[in-house]
């Protein structure tokens, strides 16, 4: 690729990255405030104890007692110096407990989406090659099951099956804890409980891929290209991959790009239901503890995750196709 | 309550309303040493009796599951469940309790009570470390319960009446008290008054101490490791002071957000023991019928709670008796607990749950469950049926804490409909609901539960004094009832020294409030700990797994 190009691209979204981040920030920090009860009000509920001195000493020493704007502005303050604050609720830095739950949410993330990506593309292209007959139809139905299936169903079903009947992998956690394996060992242990979790991830997403790809693979095949490739005497199937999936992939890895911040979404449930200690059970808590301090770090961090996926799919899509430049 | 943490609430007076309590003169008891033995005695032999069955054998990992993952391990600054779960482990406290809240030695080897109960002695164990090395002495203590009522959400209440807090030496601890507090000999449990070391906590703002979250304690396990959304790793103190105690190496407390997985991680094995009835109680028939897995439904007698219906006074329909009475007449007991939880615990009429058996008024409810009864008491409040069967239309509010709530208020608009009142369920999570309540009053009734605690004077006042109506208080008196008569006997109760006439106070409150119905108390679920077979004393006090564990073998 043009070194020169690909500079380009990643200036622009790092520049477009500025405003989103800040809008995230903004938009996220008023709509909590919007929402009823406050960290206090949860850990009296969750306490069932609370006295009016008691009351007033928490929102103390969680500053909720400061006008808003002045907690705004002393957490874009705190942002401004890259420290994402303390959560009181925890005792912790912000940093401390998203960084020690982030490796966990990225390896889960993309483990998720190259087992959806490399399946879908798969599936698509059997089906786009059989098109109309019994592989297609086959396919087609089971894409359309995994795309009508929830992902915790999925994931609780193959517990069920996989780990509670067969006995063969771990029904959650990331790895066997107090376990004293290091290196390999270790790798494996992690890629056990990997599995599950990623299938029940995936699933819904091989079902979009698939389609997308059959259908994309479809459309480009009908192109004078294609027409002049087989005129030329390339085989189907050099056919089929060098010139239809490579100009069908454009829109899937955008379509990819784009799901990457609805899979850290459906990753609270996944993660719920496989006691798997990511960002999304992480970011489901705060919400719930109104512990704002720590949502808006995850959405900030995420926000970022989600624009690196995107740069990284801009990247790929100038690999794929050389006239798709930077605007 | 069932399967969730559960808020486990309690009295709430402010330090400036205890002091204007009125005490009734009564013939005052001494809570002796000696008397306390005797019941000691017998308290320690029933407890330790499944223990006499086998040799405890050492060594083994035992893991613990809880639902949600504690903010802190040590009970100093909250309270919420999940950080009572694992707080004993490391921090104890001066006394423990038999399943009867009969007080065992933990720290305090003796403790003896003034005959007027305003003067508190314990003698402290010697020799005992804290898991530092230093050695732990009164100075502890009286550091520890000093902090407690400042900074404790019901130490400060619990503690009220203490004046002065004096170390005469390093193992004797005395509380001088401005006037009786008869519970307050049940409040030395180490979940509820944890023992901490001064050494670590002096000085320091408590609530942001590095020690909040990687404890030091005297306790039979030391903190090892606290991975953050996944687990907590305890390691066995070779120095405990209670030896050979305690048995198993290791203690991994586990955290599984989704009950449906909590069943799978018992049916696996991966997990060894959960209390408060960790998995939903639909799976229960089917690990009933998992050979591995063992039921136990003792040691949940610190604290019982009581599933309410809560009416707002100040809402026009329900400021009128004879609405509240229909709503009585409209409701079965029995059906709610065996429909909306699933027949486990039973049902209550009385604002003291039947767990807390001296106080507990066990007289049904004066309004019966008749439907005809309530049809006619809401033609007499002059809201008659209309054209579609209607009388009026309200929302219904449920605690979403547990998931009985939701279904509690699906039975009540079903029944409901067929007095003509017309229930809308209103849905919300657990904050946005305190606010609604306590601090918008915004609703017109609610389902809610209630802790009653080891006593009524801490779990139950502060739901029907009057003085104790405060905006913005959660778990206050939310129907805002006030009768002068219940204020009375309530502060009379609190610094009745009496026993025999404590109770008498007890029951005379309960029978006014089942009269008033400002509320109706349905049911007190039962709490169901589960244990894979190789897990034995578990729960051998009255706070069962959330005790110190040291007892726990595995074989």
């Amino acid at each position: 690729m043009n070194p020169q190009r690909a500079a380009r691209t990643l200036g622009l979204s790092v520049i477009q990255a500025i405003p989103t981040i800040i809008g995230v920030i903004l938009l996220s920090f008023f709509l909590l405030q919007a929402v009823p009860g406050d960290a206090a009000d949860v850990i009296a509920a969750e306490s069932g104890s609370a006295t009016e001195a008691g009351m007033a000493a928490m929102r103390s020493h969680f500053g909720l007692d400061r006008p808003v704007l002045q907690q705004l502005e002393a957490y874009l303050g705190n942002l401004a110096s890259l420290n994402l604050g303390v959560s009181p609720r925890y005792n912790l830095p912000v940093s401390d407990l998203i960084f020690s739950r982030l490796g966990n949410t990225v390896l889960l993330m993309f483990s998720a989406l190259g087992c959806a990506l490399a399946a879908g593309i798969a599936l698509g292209a059997v089906m786009a090659s059989f098109v109309g007959r019994w592989p297609d139809r086959v396919l087609s139905l089971a894409a359309l099951l995994l795309y009508s299936t929830p992902g915790f169903w999925l994931g609780l079903m193959a517990i069920i099956l996989l780990s509670v009947q067969l006995g063969w992998l771990p029904p959650g956690g990331v790895s066997t804890i107090g376990s004293p394996a290091t290196g390999l060992a270790h790798a494996l242990d992690v890629a056990r409980h990997l599995v599950l979790p990623t299938l029940a991830l995936a699933g819904f997403y091989v079902a979009i891929f698939a389609r997308l790809t059959r259908a994309a693979m479809l459309e480009v095949s009908r192109q004078d290209f294609v027409r002049t490739a087989h005129a030329k005497g390339l085989a189907p199937a050099a056919v089929a991959l060098r010139h239809v999936l490579r100009n069908a992939l454009i829109p899937v890895t955008t379509v990819a790009g784009l799901n990457f911040g609805t899979l850290l979404g459906g990753a609270v449930v996944v993660e719920t239901v496989f006691s798997w200690p990511g960002l999304g059970r992480l970011a489901y808590e705060s919400v719930m503890a109104r512990d704002y301090v720590v949502l808006m770090g995850i959405l900030v961090l995420s926000s970022l995750l989600v624009i690196v996926a995107n740069i990284l799919v801009d990247l790929l899509q100038t690999l794929l196709d050389p006239r798709i430049r930077a605007h | 309550m069932t399967s969730t943490p559960n808020p486990i609430p309690s009295l709430t007076l402010t330090q400036t309303q205890t002091q204007t309590l009125t005490p009734i003169a009564a013939t005052l008891t001494a809570i002796t040493r000696r008397a306390s033995l005797g019941l000691l005695l017998a308290g320690a032999l029933l407890a330790f009796a499944p223990a006499l069955h086998a040799e405890p054998t050492r060594g083994g990992t035992l893991t613990l599951l809880l639902p949600s993952e504690p903010t802190a391990l040590v009970t100093v600054g909250n309270v919420a469940t999940p950080i009572l779960s694992v707080s004993a482990k490391v921090t104890e406290g001066l006394l423990k309790y038999d399943y009867d809240l009969n007080p065992q030695p933990q720290l305090a080897t003796a403790w003896q009570v003034s005959p007027d109960g305003t003067v508190y002695t314990f003698t402290l164990r010697q020799g005992v470390k804290w898991h530092d090395g230093k050695p732990f002495t009164a100075a502890d203590v009286a550091f520890s319960i000093g902090l407690l009522k400042k900074i404790h959400p019901r130490g400060r209440n619990t503690f009220a009446n203490v004046s002065a807090i004096e170390t005469p030496d390093d193992h004797t601890v005395v509380l001088r008290l401005t006037k009786p507090a008869p519970y307050l000999i049940r409040a030395f449990v180490a979940t509820e008054t944890p023992i901490i070391p001064k050494h670590i906590f002096d000085g320091a703002d408590p609530l942001t101490n590095p020690a909040i979250s990687a404890p030091i304690g005297t306790g039979p396990y030391k903190f090892k490791e606290w991975v953050r959304g996944s687990h907590i790793v305890y390691e066995r103190n070779p120095d405990y002071w209670d030896k050979p105690k305690p048995y198993i190496d290791r203690l991994i407390v586990r955290v599984v957000a989704d009950p449906a997985a909590a069943a799978i991680a018992f049916e696996t094995g991966t997990v060894d023991l959960g209390y408060r009835t960790p998995v939903p109680l639909a799976d229960l028939a089917r690990l009933k019928a998992v050979p591995t897995l063992r039921f136990e439904t003792r040691g949940n007698s610190y604290s019982y709670n009581v599933t309410r219906l809560e009416f707002n006074l100040d809402e026009p329909h329900f400021k009128n008796e004879k609405v509240r009475q229909a709503v009585a007449h409209a409701i079965d007991r029995n059906v709610i607990l065996k429909v909306v939880n699933y027949g486990v615990g039973q049902v209550a009429y009385s604002p003291i749950a039947p767990g807390l058996k001296t106080y507990n008024d066990p007289t049904p409810s004066p309004y019966a469950f008749d439907l005809k009864r309530a049809n006619a008491l809401l033609d007499e409040a002059g809201y008659p049926k209309g054209a579609d069967g209607v009388r009026f239309r309200v929302p219904l509010d449920y605690n979403p804490i547990g998931a009985d709530g939701a279904r509690l208020a699906d039975y009540l608009r079903t029944t409901l409909a067929r007095t003509g009142i017309a229930v809308t369920v209103r849905s919300q999570d657990a904050s946005a609901f305190i606010k609604r309540v306590y601090t918008d009053r915004d609703f017109a009734f609610t389902t809610n539960g209630a802790s009653n605690l080891f006593d009524p004077t801490v779990g139950v006042q502060r739901l029907y004094w009057s003085r104790n109506f405060i905006k913005g208080v959660p778990f206050s008196n939310g129907t805002h009832y006030q009768n002068p008569q219940v204020d009375a006997l309530l502060e009379a109760a609190a610094v009745e020294n009496d026993p025999a006439r404590r109770v008498q106070l007890f029951k005379e409150f309960q029978q006014i409030v089942a009269r008033d119905v400002p509320d109706l108390n349905l049911y007190q679920p039962e709490f169901i700990t589960i244990a894979n077979q190789r897990v034995h004393d578990h729960s051998l006090t009255a706070d069962g797994v959330e005790s110190n564990l040291a007892d726990v073998y595995l074989q």
